[in-house]
């Protein structure tokens, strides 16, 4: 049984959050499999029937969790975390292939995604390693080891081609930021990680231009708004005369080369004044200027002619661009026209149009929020939005009152893996991140999703039960 | 712990920060910008239905007798509605405004209903005319959800055979639940081949998806037409009907009622299956249907009725050739038998009549000259053999014939409403004489009388088991399935258990029935040049005049057709029943009327038994 103890402490507010995302998240999973053209009331082989079990088994996922002692998760985490590497590893083998990943057990009806178990068993292995006593991210051999912890599930599930669950594991940097790690490396990495996607998506000149803004802040920030201003000036020239150049000899205007000689030209005038004045600070933030710049057209140069087609197909099929029989950014298109024709307050329950007949693709599961946003308007993606940052705000307040470090750096580690997918989902239905099919927590259909979800969170409500003890 | 983490709040503001932006970006997507909300518009997909042709049907020589002709219905998606230009609407509709104000309220009353539903297109004019289509196509673009789905409607190249090709009608809420291939608005067969057969003639229907815009004007296949599913025509099917002998029949039947069936004995295919009075199968077509339907369906005379199936009439004396083989084949009677005949049966105060001739006659002469005492002798003596022991057993032998000979139950015949006919059993006699009864109680049986009811296909399926010699096939109207085979019922042999050697003397008798000038009933039915065997009949009837029957088969050696004609009210059968088979019989052999016989075939067109009579 439940102790009452238990019980008494349970965060109410997070349990009650979470129903409501699981109920909303089945009313559109029922939408979505709802068709106008043949009503039915319910059908038991539709996916909000089989949803609906699948949440019956995550409440009792959730009486499981709540009679195994806290201890227990510290106690187990490594064995945990050996036997997901181990299932991660072994699937490679021996799973099915699903999407051209291969990443699912299959045992008779029952499919079970191995990197579920692994994002929980990492999850509960970082928080005890950091927790361990003397624990510091500036110590090598500490940093190796929660490097090394790391990778090894982040290797076999690019292994498995299941490169948008590994891009999950990225976002414990987060936890490891709150925890001591370095803000710079985080954010270098953070920036190289959104700019290398960004030159697939978006043209060069434009990422250019946006880098070149952010500098021109700093410089701003950091020296004196006389130099930005003259350096710009002769940015602007240099691109107007090179303009007028093209214009006398040929037709096509070649903007990268453009932008990239009119920021020499500026950025020779801000090394010769920082020479003269003595201003050690430009030299770091030009060196991150080219840094960037060549970052940039390197990335667009390394895939259009260091890579194989087979693996810029495999790139492709990571943006979302492949399985698109309408070209490229086709779904991401009939994504927002359904979000955007929802309107203020939407279409109004099943009234959707655009999420029913396949004009958007995986209607249940990846773009789940698309009818949340047709058939309920901003309305809806507001509180949806808003139920998920209150979640999360709720979880970071939560790890912050726990007396023991792994209670709160695993609770870190929930609210940001939480937050990856949230990020990562919400942001592809709205052409704001790259197609990457994972999926919104408690939303979209599916078991193993599903109970993954609610098994990390309510690991987390367990620790937090016992917040003023000291788990060890 | 009590302060603050810094970094804390960091994650925390990356978190909110987020959260903004992708407010910031779903307004600017849902709320500011109102492009997507056209594109959605834009957007909108429109499930066709491509209805399949439905499968030809011809005749055993290949003659086309049904086919299809184009047909327009006028769809709707209610959703899609805008303000409508009323006058040019009606004028191309051809309707007044009242007629249209009354159509949208049906619309709106089946919306709220939920009958149908507001995005997908349900039917709003049925059937237009090619004029109103021509007219309506050109302008449709102005009316806003709407436009025209085509399908298919019948053409009767003939206008015969009505009750054996059954009509098309719309699928009714039973139909729809039973089979899930329907939808409402679809069309089916209701009677006839076109039910029996729907599942081989309605092919399978096609979905088209197009995109359309909002002024519902179509832009292009969905998706390359990767999710269209083409229409399957239905399958052609050949029927074993002679649509010339089955015009013939019917205009040879034409102010009469009753029925003609023929046979080729040798595979139970129906040669012909009149039913009069009749009616044009194309009254039933399109538009017209429903009127027509009610005027057809309150007649008096019951044309819709399919007498040939449905009919039950007592046989009379044409069940006398039963009578005789069963007698046969029990060892009651030889051909040389005699009985006495006293212008009737007579028992202590019991007399059956019978007309006046020569006694006493053998059994060739008794079917010829149809004496109904030598019937009740065979009857009685079949029934009061020793080995029997009761009346009841003796009775349940008799029947038992029958049935083997196809009465009392459905032959098997592929047209959905047969009856069964009726024969008694001795069950029945014990209820009514509270079990005290003998053969003689029954007696009447003996010549096609009393309890005894047969259907016309029953009594022409007797004459072609007598032509074949001991055997039928069920009767049956198909012939060959496109792509398919035949039901196998209809290949199968029943043997109805008497001896090929008994049949002689009665096909003997039937000959001379039609042959013989001092004892023949049926000289009536003598064609010069074919050896026809027929047996007349002449069924007493409670409601009025005598039925005038007939059966018939020739040639004599290897029939080609075996036929019964049934004329209500006819009186004796030499009178319709017989000229009338006479004339099918050489029609179908020889393809045409010999002259010299065109005085009867011009005295059976111009027969009129219906009209002056009340």
């Amino acid at each position: 049984m439940v102790k009452n103890s238990t019980i008494k402490n349970i965060d109410w507010i997070t349990v009650i959050l979470y129903l409501i995302l699981v109920a909303f998240g089945w009313i559109n999973i029922y939408a979505a499999n709802y068709n106008p053209e043949n009503p039915v009331f319910f059908d038991p082989n539709k996916e909000y029937a089989k949803q609906l079990i699948w949440f019956g088994l995550s409440l009792f996922i959730i009486w499981i969790l709540f009679i195994t002692d806290s201890k227990f998760y510290v106690a187990f985490s490594y064995f945990l975390y050996g036997l997901s590497v181990f299932l991660l590893f072994s699937v490679i083998f021996l799973g099915k292939e699903i999407n051209g990943a291969k990443s699912w057990f299959e045992l008779g009806p029952v499919r079970f995604q191995p990197v579920e178990l692994a994002k929980v068993a990492t999850a509960l292995t970082v928080s005890r390693i950091i927790s361990n006593y003397g624990f510091s991210f500036k110590k090598r051999k500490d940093l190796l080891k929660i490097i090394a912890v790391w990778m090894a599930p982040v290797v076999c599930i690019l292994l498995q081609n299941d490169t948008g669950s590994a891009l999950v594991f990225f976002v414990l940097a987060l936890p490891f930021y709150r925890e001591g790690f370095s803000g710079n490396v985080l954010i270098l990495a953070v920036i190289g990680a959104v700019v290398s996607v960004f030159t697939i998506i978006y043209p060069n000149y434009l990422i250019l231009s946006s880098i070149i803004v952010v500098i021109a802040l700093i410089l701003m920030y950091k020296t004196n708004l006389k130099l930005v201003a003259i350096s710009l000036a002769i940015g602007i020239a240099t691109l107007l005369l090179g303009l007028a150049i093209y214009a006398a000899i040929e037709k096509e205007y070649f903007w990268e080369l453009l932008i990239v000689v009119a920021t020499l030209a500026s950025s020779t005038y801000i090394l010769v004044v920082g020479i003269k004045k003595r201003q050690k600070v430009v030299y770091p933030i030009l060196m991150f200027l080219w840094g960037a710049i060549i970052f940039t057209l390197s990335t667009d140069y390394f895939i259009e002619e260091i890579l194989s087609e087979y693996q810029r197909t495999r790139i492709n099929v990571l943006l979302g661009f492949k399985d698109d029989p309408l070209g490229a950014g086709y779904n991401v298109n009939q994504s927002k026209i359904a979000i955007g024709s929802g309107g203020l307050t939407g279409k109004g329950y099943l009234q959707g149009t655009q999420t029913k007949f396949n004009f958007v693709p995986e209607q249940s599961t990846d773009f789940i929020y698309c009818t949340v946003g047709e058939e309920w308007g901003f309305v809806g993606t507001t509180a949806v939005i808003a139920l998920f940052l209150i979640l999360m705000l709720r979880l970071i307040i939560l790890a912050e009152k726990q007396h023991s470090t792994f209670s709160r750096v695993y609770g870190y580690c929930v609210a940001s893996i939480f937050f990856f997918h949230f990020a990562i989902n919400i942001g592809m239905t709205i052409g704001l991140a790259p197609v990457i099919g994972i999926p919104l927590p408690f939303f979209s259909y599916g078991g193993s999703s599903l109970w993954g979800f609610t098994t990390l969170l309510f690991i987390f409500l367990k620790l937090d039960t016992n917040r003023t003890e000291l788990i060890r | 712990m009590g302060n603050i983490n810094k970094r804390s709040i960091v994650i925390a503001l990356i978190f909110i920060s987020l959260a903004l932006t992708f407010v910031l970006k779903l307004f600017n997507l849902q709320v500011y910008d109102p492009s997507y909300k056209s594109y959605a518009e834009n957007n909108t997909r429109r499930e066709i239905v491509t209805f399949p042709a439905r499968g030809l049907v011809y005749d055993r020589n290949n003659n086309l007798i049904v086919s299809n002709q184009a047909d327009y219905d006028l769809m709707v998606v209610p959703r899609e509605l805008k303000s409508l230009d009323t006058t040019s609407f009606c004028n191309a509709l051809e309707i007044t405004k009242e007629e249209l104000v009354e159509l949208f309220d049906k619309m709106r009353t089946k919306l709220k209903y939920r009958k149908i539903s507001a995005i997908k297109p349900s039917i709003f004019y049925k059937q237009l005319s090619a004029k109103q289509y021509g007219y309506l196509q050109e302008k449709l673009y102005k009316y806003d959800g709407f436009f025209v789905q085509r399908r298919t409607l019948r053409n009767y190249e003939y206008p015969y055979a009505a009750h054996i090709l059954g009509y098309i009608g719309e699928v009714g809420s039973k139909d729809l639940k039973r089979d899930k291939y329907y939808t409402k608005g679809d069309y089916h067969g209701i009677n006839g081949i076109e039910s029996t057969y729907e599942n081989n003639l309605r092919g399978e229907k096609g979905y088209k998806y197009v995109l359309v815009d909002v002024h519902g004007r179509e832009k292009g296949a969905f998706r390359d037409g990767k999710f269209d599913i083409p229409a399957v025509a239905g399958k052609d099917i050949n029927l074993t009907l002679d649509i010339d002998l089955q015009a013939y029949g019917e205009e040879l039947m034409q102010n009469k009622i009753g029925a003609i069936v023929a046979i080729e004995p040798s595979t139970g295919e129906l040669l012909s299956m009149v039913s009069s009075p009749n009616y044009n199968p194309n009254l039933l077509v399109g538009k017209q249907r429903a009127g027509n339907f009610s005027k057809l369906s309150t007649d008096s005379l019951k044309p819709l009725y399919n007498r040939p199936i449905m009919a039950w009439y007592p046989p009379g004396s044409t069940f006398k050739t039963v009578q005789a083989l069963i007698g046969l084949q029990e060892g009651v009677i030889t051909p040389n038998s005699k009985f006495e005949c006293y212008s009737g049966y007579n028992v202590g105060r019991f007399h059956l009549g019978c007309h006046h001739h020569y006694s006493p006659l053998n059994l060739r002469q008794s079917i010829a000259n149809s004496c109904n005492a030598y019937y009740c002798n065979v009857f009685r003596y079949v029934i009061d053999q020793p080995k029997n022991g009761t009346v009841q057993n003796g009775f349940e032998l008799w029947k038992d014939y029958l049935v083997r000979f196809g009465f009392g139950y459905k032959l098997g015949v592929d047209f959905a409403n047969e009856n069964r006919g009726f024969v008694p059993n001795s069950k029945t006699f014990d209820k009514i004489y509270n079990k005290s009864w003998s053969s003689l109680t029954v007696v009447s049986m003996a010549i096609g009388q009393g309890e005894l009811l047969i259907t016309p296909i029953q009594m022409a399926n007797m004459s072609a088991t007598i032509a074949n010699r001991g055997y039928y096939y069920t009767p049956h109207i198909i012939k060959s399935i496109e792509n398919d085979t035949v039901p196998s019922r209809f290949l199968e042999k029943h043997e109805t258990g008497i001896d090929t050697t008994h049949f002689a003397p009665v096909i003997d008798g039937m000959e001379m029935a039609v042959w013989n000038d001092e004892l023949g009933t049926a000289r009536m039915a003598r064609i010069p040049g074919i050896s026809i065997c027929g047996k007349t009949g002449t069924a007493q009837n409670p409601h009025g005049k005598d039925h005038s029957v007939f059966i018939a088969f020739a040639p004599k050696d290897d029939p080609k057709i075996a036929i019964a004609v049934y004329v209500e009210n006819g009186g004796y059968g030499s009178t319709w029943a017989a000229p009338i088979a006479g004339l099918m019989v050489e029609k179908y052999l020889n393809k045409e009327i010999q002259p010299s016989r065109e005085w009867i075939e011009k005295r059976m067109l111009e027969g009129d038994l219906i009209h002056g009579k009340k």
